[in-house]
């Protein structure tokens, strides 16, 4: 299907910190950009803007209020979706495919590195009465989780590791990534233990960036640029928001999401027609856990692969080029479009020391984080 | 953007389902959500099962103390293992909800939708007017303290001054409105009461008094949206989605004359030109605008291009807007006599025109058979307008 397409992406790079910018000027900043590589203007051109935004990430309520005049749409059809940006893009493909509209612009972004208490407000998150009682930092959910996804498939600690030592170095040649470096396995595996077993060197880091970008419907797409990058298909579901009574080793809700993502996009065998993915590495085991979720490998068949380096930048199947999660930086609701982004620059060949070959259709997939289940998934080709 | 079409399918409306409006209801944000949506599906004669996906609405997570609230009510709203999402346009994310819904099902990425909006402001203490203390800029605006009733004052103030409206001409809103909602079921304050009842209540900012304003409420509301198609093999009597509109004015309130609200006009002129309406007074049949404020019924019909600039309080003098009237307004009972859940609220509009355009609403019943009716809501900063559009 050719009913959608990306016609221009901005982009402020991300940082652990930006004390220069405000959040409304690295809104600004990326929007300009993005309006400038597809040439419009967001006053007259784009008919919808979409904002991805959660109120206690930004510490407002509301945050809708504060998103029209840095991105051009004042008096204009603005709306926020409280979900990652890759949701966003969802919504702003199904605008598209309505018909009405022709261009829509879809921003996220993080300014992680203002939120003084990230554990408290993630415990905001979790069940009032069941859940939040139980204090700690709430990543122990992820050690909970990494726990029981190795015992399930047998993956090693090891093969953990070489998600982030394969992250961190594509991440060197990354220049949006600030946390790219050059790893040993063991480097991960005697970092310290922050939620057994997640050890520091498996989560990955907070920053702050933004990402906009301007979609098109087919018609208009032609006249804005040689080298749409279509939208084939998208896909999001969430599993329960109990902890108590969700499976702890699959990614269910990512399984839900890409099925869905494959049927609209035509994709029957994933592994043989997807060329590279972006995918979720908040935690090392999350790359492992997604890959079998989205199919790109067989069952309990991550871990190898990525220890053989099949899923490295010149391998097979290049999972994360950009540095991921872990060489990027978790920029909140921004992950999917950072990670779109990627996928968007690799179709187009401009992903300069990164450039994968021979790359045509490229998978997106972005997890919302804890103690969520849900997740969303879009599959971007060039032809 | 295209005018006079309605989406690459046509979207129906095939069930409703609204709790009670109350403070300090028992049932937690889950269960309200449960409640309509099951009310909702009943009415449509549908299960989950046959749901596509789901989107909801619910205003700020401060309310609740709860970050990532759409997550949390994800299982009361029928999302489990579904394509789920929440829109959020602050007080405008009832109606929006719906519109959200329809591109769902117009895109044609899905047969069914349920569109759920649920708010639990009474969890929040002392009052959930201190979670509005933090919607504002926190360098210019927040320091000074100031909390929504304060604002809107200002405005109500300002479209008195610019029009030389009468508190007493306004009054009248809020008196229709009240007795109005004596035929709803769900109602939290209907009343009769009198035009000196209002301007004899407490001044709570001047010229904002108690009973011009809508209460603090719990509730939650639900709709069952469904493809041409697949409509008409649900019900035979579909309630159509034909325009849609949103729009949103900057963020600097301090800088825009408040006498007008220009992004209710944004967002009526896109629903508008996609229903194909060209007089709205005359194509229109029955209309919920917004009513936290009764000065804001007021100012809705002016920005909905229901009547002219500065003319809403004469049509209310004159009856027109009364519930037997040329041009019903808020025949519901509006958020001033059923309640205002932010998010339910908006949503409890659209199900009203719902059962309006079925000849549902029983003794809230407008007269003469209406086909078109339409809905707004309005949110953010003195900022946000959203409206939808139905026809029988």
């Amino acid at each position: 299907m050719r009913d959608v397409a990306i016609v221009g992406v901005g982009c402020t790079g991300f940082k652990s910190v930006s004390p220069d910018l405000s959040y409304k000027e690295l809104m600004f900043e990326a929007a300009t950009r993005a309006y400038e590589d597809a040439e419009v203007d967001p006053r007259r051109d784009i008919d919808g803007f979409i904002t991805c935004a959660e109120d206690y990430w930004e510490g407002f309520s509301i945050f809708d209020e504060f998103v029209p005049d840095q991105l051009g749409a004042v008096l204009r059809h603005l709306h926020t979706v409280s979900a990652d940006g890759l949701y966003g893009l969802a919504h702003a493909y199904m605008l598209i495919r309505t018909g009405v509209f022709d261009t829509v612009a879809v921003e996220a972004h993080s300014k992680a590195s203002d939120i003084l208490t990230f554990a408290d407000i993630v415990a905001f998150a979790m069940d009032p009465i069941f859940n939040r009682p139980l204090g700690g930092h709430p990543y122990y959910i992820g050690g909970l989780e990494m726990n029981r996804y190795l015992h399930e498939t047998g993956a090693t600690k090891e093969q953990c590791a070489h998600v982030v030592v394969k992250n961190k170095k594509n991440a060197l040649a990354n220049p949006y990534a600030e946390y790219g470096s050059d790893l040993t396995v063991d480097d991960v595996l005697e970092s310290e233990t922050l939620f057994y077993p997640l050890s520091r060197l498996d989560i990955s880091p907070l920053s702050d960036g933004c990402v906009v970008m301007v979609l098109a419907s087919e018609s208009v797409a032609g006249k804005l640029t040689d080298l749409p990058i279509w939208i084939r298909g998208v896909g999001w579901n969430s599993d329960t928001p109990w902890l108590e009574t969700r499976d702890w080793s699959r990614a269910i809700h990512i399984e839900l999401a890409a099925r869905m993502a494959y049927r609209i996009a035509g994709v029957k065998d994933p592994r043989k027609e997807i060329d590279l993915a972006e995918i979720d590495d908040l935690f090392s085991y999350k790359e492992l856990q997604s890959l079998e979720a989205l199919r790109l490998c067989g069952e309990n068949d991550a871990g190898r692969l990525v220890e053989n380096g099949v899923t490295d930048r010149d391998g097979d199947l290049p999972i994360n080029t950009s540095g991921g999660l872990l060489g990027v930086g978790y920029s909140l609701e921004a992950s999917g479009l950072q990670k779109a982004l990627e996928v968007v620059l690799q179709l187009r060949g401009d992903a300069g020391k990164r450039q994968v070959s021979d790359a045509n259709t490229g998978l997106v997939q972005v997890w919302r984080g804890v103690p969520t289940a849900s997740g969303a998934v879009a599959i971007l080709s060039n032809v | 953007m295209k005018g006079k079409m309605f989406g690459k399918k046509r979207v129906a409306v095939v069930g409703a389902g609204l709790t009670l409006f109350r403070r300090n209801l028992k049932e937690t944000g889950k269960e309200l959500a449960y409640e309509a949506t099951s009310m909702a599906l009943d009415s449509a004669g549908l299960a989950i099962k046959d749901i596509d996906c789901v989107t909801l609405g619910t205003a700020p997570d401060a309310f609740d103390g709860i970050h990532m609230k759409g997550e949390n009510l994800l299982d009361g709203a029928g999302g489990w293992r579904k394509p789920y999402s929440r829109v959020f346009v602050g007080g405008g994310t009832g109606v929006f909800a719906a519109n959200s819904g329809w591109w769902h099902v117009a895109s044609g990425l899905f047969d069914t939708c349920l569109v759920v909006a649920e708010e639990k402001m009474s969890s929040c203490f002392p009052h959930p007017q201190y979670a509005f203390t933090t919607i504002f800029d926190p360098m210019m605006n927040r320091p000074l303290g100031i909390n929504l009733v304060w604002i809107f004052a200002l405005e109500m103030h300002r479209y008195m001054h610019v029009h030389g409206i009468k508190k007493e001409q306004i009054a009248l809103v809020s008196v229709k409105n009240k007795g109005n909602a004596l035929d709803h079921p769900c109602a939290q304050l209907p009343a009769k009461i009198t035009v000196e009842d209002v301007l004899n209540s407490e001044t709570l900012v001047h010229p904002v008094q108690r009973l011009d304003i809508s209460p603090t409420s719990d509730g939650a509301a639900a709709l069952v949206l469904a493809s041409e198609d697949v409509a008409k093999k649900i019900t035979d009597n579909p309630v159509w989605i034909d325009g849609v509109g949103w729009g949103i004015d900057s963020t600097y309130w301090t800088n825009r004359d408040l006498y007008y609200p220009k992004y209710v006009e944004c967002a009526a002129r896109m629903a508008y030109k996609m229903a194909g309406i060209h007089n709205p007074p005359k194509e229109i049949d029955v209309a919920e605008p917004y009513d936290p404020f009764d000065y804001k019924e007021l100012h809705h019909m002016e920005g909905l291009l229901l009547c002219k600039k500065g003319e809403a309080p004469k049509l209310t003098a004159e009856g027109i807007t009364q519930r037997d009237g040329d041009l019903p307004i808020n025949p519901s009972g509006g958020l001033l006599g059923v309640g205002n859940p932010i998010a339910a609220a908006g949503l409890m509009k659209v199900c009203e025109i719902f059962w309006q355009l079925r000849g549902e609403a029983g003794k809230r019943q407008v007269p003469g058979d209406p086909r078109t009716g339409l809905a707004q809501a309005w949110g953010d900063l003195m900022q946000y307008g959203s409206v939808i559009v139905m026809r029988s």
